[in-house]
């Protein structure tokens, strides 16, 4: 059983359907991109699975439990911690102060059990953000303030980790010893369900992808198997280098299975529903 | 058996003051909806307009209908043109609380205008067509006021529909609801709309206001609070609904005319009818739906430097000492103003930590106070203990006021702690247990560890014993983790509950703690006076408080020092009241360069004085012993981080002092600049 399911998860805002009856899961231990074009509800089912956004229908089941109704504070408690697109890091606190407010409220007895300053530095350097410590978070780049939203997000030590667009902000060596976090991350028997527009950092460290459009999941499977998808490539015309130059490592372990959801509303959609058939490994 | 002619003459008052209500609160939706500022002074020009009213008809002898439509289509619209133009701009873009705190600021304003240009004396409006014969129907009868009153309703309800429907203009009133940036692309002119807006904002509130006034009376806070009652109508349409609006007008006048006719006429129950739409605006906004968590930017706060230890220390005992000496120098009377001061200061210390850090907006705060005093009059404990039941349970009576109001924020919150304190003032405090309407209840100065302080000099200095302890605790709050905390809930609500903090706990406890150091205030200050009645708690004292604290510096103990004793000198000294209004206004165009207030303008002050002449005082006084230097006037400590343009200013005394180790990075939180 994995660890996340989300199970035919519909949410309408007004007439706009933004999901779409999604389907897609997360394991332990594997890193799992979530990726679409833009508007495609990618957000939207981050904020579905942390409980920001109520879902018109549908389940999201976690380590075995329905999810679905717990407010957003317990399902954080029983360990789902996101970062934001759109950041969400607290401003006027330092960077290290950000931590260790995280910190204080996953300790739970708040003031009584005073984190040890290492914990938090070791956070900060983990992430590779010391040298921003002492500056007030809303003043430092925006790369180093997704890496803070990491870092204060594993201050709880989360067994689900939601990632929104991490690597953006960040420059190519950066974006590089990120994927090794993330690597390192999945590898503590973490499971990341990540969104990413970086096709290189997706195609490098994920184990499984979910391809969304319209908020639909067109596509699951292994990063080659995923690239080779026809209904993945019309959704993403103009990502030409998906076909091209292989990605080092990418799908080497993963890639069992790749199941299409095909969705039972199709006529929004502009991309022709190709089913791929069920077996993935090459 | 039922009878109809009794329920006539209770449903045409109902129908006249509901239509007059709605007329009233109509102006408020139609002026929120297109600027989302929402107009607390709404009513408070309503009274000024009704004086103007007077003005032209009574005094100066012009014909009523002329008077009417001069105060109506030429002043009402131009001054609601020129606050648009001047002060609102913009202003619906901003947070809530500082929208809500300029409004009250332009209450204040209207008040203290009409006070000053209009001087008390007994002044009536007559109504319209006084001299023709009601209308008889059955035994009830409707007067030519009351009817027009009515037809007006409908005819501003008409004219509104058409205006918003069918004319250009009022398209894009309607689009500038949704997104004026999006009409400004489009070739609207989101600004024209705006002055629009609150022309015919203006002239409905003066509308509204002159109808009522023959029946309420020319009074600078009949109706300037009757705007409570379209608060209330405005709420049921959720500040959207004009057609709900209209709705809620109505069946608030008729409610609240059949509550005066059919419920008890002795015992609580006799009380509702006054307080129908207070209680009307409490269970709207009890039901209704929670917000979102808002999913935004990052928005640090700009906040008012933490002082260091040494320096809180220092000032606070400075104070004592202060204060001590001035007890010696002062007359009695002039004792009990320190004392009221000290009080405000308090009550003011209680914003600090509520929307200063917390970044909740309360209209209740006095009325905590209240609560207080009336726990230690009551309990009789002149002691320590009685003082802190007093506060616990003024904090109790916080907590189970945040309960029901937990999943509001913003101007909804605001608004419900403004009824909830509207209840208060009428139903307990006037109630015949408590104080009594126009009653007062007795309270003993307390005794200090067998100390007998019951002189007032003595006592006053215990107050502001009780601010200092108070304002470090709120400092040393602040710096530790739970201080942390409140910021970062402040900063991101959503962030704070992905990481598992459950906010309703915080917010009900925040909300107590807040109380509960009103509550001590009002103890105090029931000891100080000796006597206390529920007029010394008027709901309505929490909008100067508010304006004072935001205006003085809600985010700093020194902010709440200031505003205590500009509140004191504002309601106790006649002649200084313009003086103030300045001072309030200044503070007011400052706030928008720097949230956190006067005090923390003066800090700047005094530290880029000390920058300035600093090393050459320095240089004129012979060899400084080196500790001197660690408090704030060593130049070079100031200007290592000056050099960005900063908002924030640099605490120079903290930051680069040597042998500060621990506190660095609490500082540091105000050294870096503004993102």
């Amino acid at each position: 059983m994995s660890l996340l399911e989300v199970d035919h998860v519909v949410v309408q805002f007004g007439g706009v359907t933004a999901v779409n009856e999604a389907c897609f899961t997360a394991e332990e231990g594997r890193v799992t991109g979530l990726i679409g074009p833009n508007g495609a509800g990618k957000t939207t089912c981050f904020n579905v699975i942390s409980g920001l956004q109520k879902p018109t229908r549908g389940k999201v089941r976690f380590d075995g439990r329905n999810v679905s109704s717990m407010p957003v504070h317990r399902r954080s408690k029983r360990g789902i911690g996101r970062t934001f697109q759109r950041l969400e890091a607290f401003g006027s606190l330092t960077v290290r102060e950000n931590v260790r407010v995280a910190h204080d409220i996953a300790q739970g007895v708040l003031g009584l059990v005073r984190p040890s300053k290492g914990d938090v530095d070791a956070l900060l350097e983990r992430v590779g953000i010391t040298a921003y410590a002492d500056e007030r978070a809303d003043s430092i780049p925006t790369g180093t303030a997704r890496l803070l939203e990491l870092a204060r997000c594993l201050a709880g030590d989360p067994k689900l980790l939601l990632l929104d667009e991490p690597s953006s902000g960040l420059d190519e060596t950066e974006t590089d010893v990120f994927g090794d976090l993330l690597k390192e991350l999945a590898a503590e028997g973490r499971a990341i369900l990540m969104v990413e527009h970086d096709m290189d950092l997706v195609m490098s460290v994920c184990d499984e992808i979910h391809v969304l459009d319209f908020g639909s999941v067109i596509a699951s499977g292994g990063p080659q198997l995923v690239r080779n998808d026809p209904a993945v490539q019309k959704a993403y015309l103009g990502y030409s280098d998906l076909d091209d130059d292989v990605h080092h490592g990418a799908s080497g372990s993963s890639a069992e299975q790749t199941h299409v959801d095909l969705p039972a509303v199709e006529q929004t959609q502009q991309v022709p529903m190709v089913p791929t058939s069920g077996e993935a490994r090459p | 058996m039922f009878d109809l002619g009794k329920f006539l003459a209770f449903t045409i008052p109902g129908l006249f003051s509901g239509a007059a209500y709605a007329i009233a609160a109509s102006g408020l939706v139609l002026t929120y909806s297109t600027t989302r500022v929402f107009n607390i002074a709404h009513g408070a020009f309503g009274m000024v307009f009704s004086f103007f009213f007077w003005d032209f008809s009574v005094r100066q002898g012009i014909n009523e209908w002329l008077s009417l439509a001069l105060v109506v289509l030429v002043v009402a619209p131009a001054v609601g043109w020129a606050i648009q133009r001047f002060i609102a701009r913009g202003l619906g873009e901003g947070p809530v609380s500082v929208s809500l705190v300029v409004t009250v600021g332009l209450l204040v304003g209207c008040i203290g205008f009409a006070t000053q240009v209009y001087k008390p004396e007994a002044r009536t409006v007559p109504p319209f067509f006084a001299d023709s014969k009601p209308i008889e129907i059955g035994e009830a009868s409707v007067t030519y006021h009351q009817l027009i009153t009515i037809l007006a309703s409908v005819a501003v309800a008409a004219g509104l529909y058409v205006l918003l429907n069918r004319t250009r203009i009022g398209t894009a009133m309607r689009a500038s609801v949704d997104n004026p940036d999006l009409l400004k692309l489009f070739g609207g002119k989101p600004d024209q709309v705006a002055a629009l807006a609150w022309a015919i904002g203006m002239s409905l509130a003066a509308l509204g206001g002159i109808l009522l006034v023959s029946v309420v009376g020319l009074d600078y806070y009949a109706l300037t609070l009757l705007v409570v009652n379209a608060y209330a109508a405005a709420m049921l349409g959720r500040l959207k609904s004009l057609p709900l609006t209209f709705a809620g007008g109505m069946g608030l006048g008729l409610l609240s005319s059949y509550a005066v006719g059919y419920l008890p006429t002795d015992g609580v129950l006799s009380k509702v009818g006054g307080i129908v739409p207070a209680l009307f605006l409490f269970v709207v906004m009890i039901a209704m739906p929670q917000a979102q968590l808002r999913i935004g930017q990052v928005k640090g706060m700009v906040s008012a430097p933490l002082p260091s230890f040494e320096k809180a220390a220092g000032s606070g005992l400075g104070l004592l000492v202060l204060t001590a000496l001035l007890a010696g120098a002062f007359s009695e009377a002039n004792l009990l103003l320190v004392g009221t001061a000290a009080t405000y200061a308090m009550v003011m210390l209680s914003l600090v930590l509520l929307t200063g850090y917390g970044g909740h907006v309360s209209l209740a705060q006095f009325t905590f106070a209240g609560v207080g005093a009336l726990a230690y009059a009551k309990l009789d404990q002149p002691n320590l203990v009685g003082l802190v039941l007093a506060g616990l349970v003024a904090a109790g009576v916080g907590a189970l006021v945040a309960l029901p109001v937990l999943r509001l924020t913003g101007l909804y919150l605001a608004l419900a702690t403004l009824a909830f304190a509207n209840i208060m003032d009428k139903l307990v405090f006037q109630d015949e247990r408590a104080f009594g309407f126009n009653g007062a209840l007795t309270a003993e100065r307390l005794s200090l560890l067998g100390l007998d302080i019951s002189t007032t000099g003595k006592y006053v200095v215990v107050m502001v014993l009780f601010f200092v302890v108070m304002g470090w605790g709120l400092l040393a709050l602040r710096r530790g983790s739970l201080g942390r905390i409140l910021i970062a809930m402040r900063d991101s609500p959503a962030a704070c509950g992905t990481l598992g903090l459950d906010m309703r706990w915080f917010r009900v406890g925040l909300f107590a703690m807040s109380a509960g150091i009103a509550g001590v205030a009002g103890g105090l200050f029931a000891g100080l006076r000796g006597t206390i009645g529920a007029s010394d708690f008027q709901f309505f004292n929490s909008l100067p408080l508010l304006l004072l604290a935001v205006v003085f510096g809600v985010t700093s103990v020194s902010g709440a020092l200031l505003g205590g004793v500009g509140l004191m000198l504002l309601n106790n000294n006649p002649d200084l009241a313009p003086i103030i209004f300045v001072i309030i206004g200044f503070g007011a165009v400052l706030l928008a360069k720097d949230p956190n207030g006067l005090a923390n303008q003066l800090f700047r002050v005094g530290r880029l004085l000390a920058d300035r002449f600093g090393p050459r005082i320095m240089a004129s006084l012979p060899a400084l012993p080196s500790s001197g230097r660690a408090d704030g006037l060593d130049p070079t400590a100031g200007s290592a981080s000056r050099d960005d343009d900063s908002l924030v200013d640099v605490t120079g005394d903290t930051s680069a002092a040597p042998g500060r180790g621990p506190d660095v990075e609490e500082v540091a939180t105000h050294v870096a600049p503004r993102g």
